[in-house]
């Protein structure tokens, strides 16, 4: 066998199996991932969840500039955990679920800051309200898969979430931290 | 000034055990129909007002009655009547039953509070432990549990004041006097 017949038969198994970890999808977890956050009524910190989301991911660490996420979350599923505050968030004042049934974000850029840290920029859309954020993102991997967590701030104004009478931040406060905790397989190693 | 040692020769109350009688008796009052009221309401602004208020004023009502308490003990108050032995063992009943429900009414709720998910945090300024989780279940026993005890003490308290006034105007003994405000 010629030496470059030799390093052809040995570079094909190497191209097919790096292209095969691009292409193999990845995939979030739903059992162990989740979209919460938490407002403040009255001074009383108050934790909430998306129960029903997707999200689609496509990032490569070694290019994390060509990568990208996008969620789609059911924003009649936000829970409380209280049947009667349950009950108020897909009204019209809050999330107005029957007329904007989903909020979504679309990443427009993705930049890496080292040491498993990230900075996604996107582009947030609730009840109509388009608002640009950048989120930080931690990631950590173990056993084949990618934990993706980190959290952010909104106003919730910003979005017209609790309008009329609920638009009084002295009972809701304006400012409401996003966390997040997303468990993706099929993530090259960092 | 320390009255324990031998039985009260005095024949009121001290200021202080009059001063929280009132304060708490007020308190606990309001508290209870504010909690009558607030329990009906759907969803709104007022209601979550109304919830933190009466949380505010339950935790409020649990720290008085523990420094109460501890007068009560240290200081004691005017000798029984005179009158049959089982309206005297009565009233004591009644009295620490009051004392123990005091306490027990505001735990209850606060206990409510944490398993529904909602961190009691006095005067919104003050986060208070929860000391246990939040848990739907157990959310319902304690409600349950909070409105039964809330209930014991109004029909103990109408109890109270209604003897207060079989004294007064029935046996006409004086008895109302040593809890009297004023000197």
């Amino acid at each position: 066998m010629s030496a470059l017949t030799r390093s052809v038969v040995l570079a094909v198994p190497l191209l097919l199996s790096s292209s095969l970890a691009l292409a193999q999808a990845q995939q979030v977890i739903p059992a162990q991932s989740e979209i919460g956050f938490t407002s403040k009524q009255m001074g009383v910190p108050v934790d909430g969840k998306f129960r029903k989301w997707d999200a689609q991911i496509s990032f490569d660490p070694k290019k994390p500039e060509a990568g990208s996420v996008s969620f789609r979350i059911d924003t009649g599923s936000a829970g409380f955990g209280s049947p009667e505050t349950d009950a108020e968030v897909p009204k019209a004042a809050w999330f107005n679920a029957a007329k904007f049934p989903q909020a979504t974000f679309q990443s427009s850029s993705m930049k890496a800051l080292g040491g498993g840290k990230f900075e996604v920029a996107g582009k947030l859309t609730i009840k109509g309200n388009v608002k640009d954020v950048v989120v930080p993102v931690t990631l950590a991997q173990a056993g084949g898969v990618t934990t993706a967590t980190g959290a952010f701030a909104i106003k919730r104004l910003d979005f017209k979430i609790g309008e009329g009478e609920w638009a009084d931040t002295s009972m809701v406060a304006n400012d409401v931290q996003v966390k997040f905790k997303l468990a993706v397989t099929g993530v090259a190693p960092l | 000034m320390n009255t324990t040692a031998t039985p009260s020769t005095r024949s009121r109350y001290t200021g202080v055990a009059i001063g929280f009688h009132w304060l708490l008796a007020l308190m606990i009052i309001v508290s209870f129909s504010v909690g009558w009221y607030m329990s009906d309401l759907s969803m709104s602004p007022t209601r979550l007002k109304l919830f933190n208020w009466h949380k505010w004023a339950g935790i409020t009502i649990l720290a008085l009655s523990a420094l109460r308490l501890v007068w009560r003990l240290t200081h004691r108050p005017p000798p029984d009547v005179p009158g049959p032995r089982w309206q005297q063992r009565m009233a004591h009943l009644t009295h620490w039953a009051l004392y123990a429900l005091f306490f027990l009414v505001p735990l209850a709720g606060w206990a409510y509070s944490s398993a529904a998910g909602f961190p009691v945090v006095w005067f919104g300024v003050l986060p208070l432990p929860d000391f246990v989780s939040a848990d739907k279940a157990l959310a319902e026993v304690m409600k349950e549990r909070h409105e039964v005890l809330a209930w014991t003490l109004g029909v103990l308290v109408l109890l109270h004041i209604g003897a207060a006034l079989k004294h007064h105007f029935f046996d006409r003994d004086g008895l109302i006097h040593r809890m009297r405000p004023g000197r």
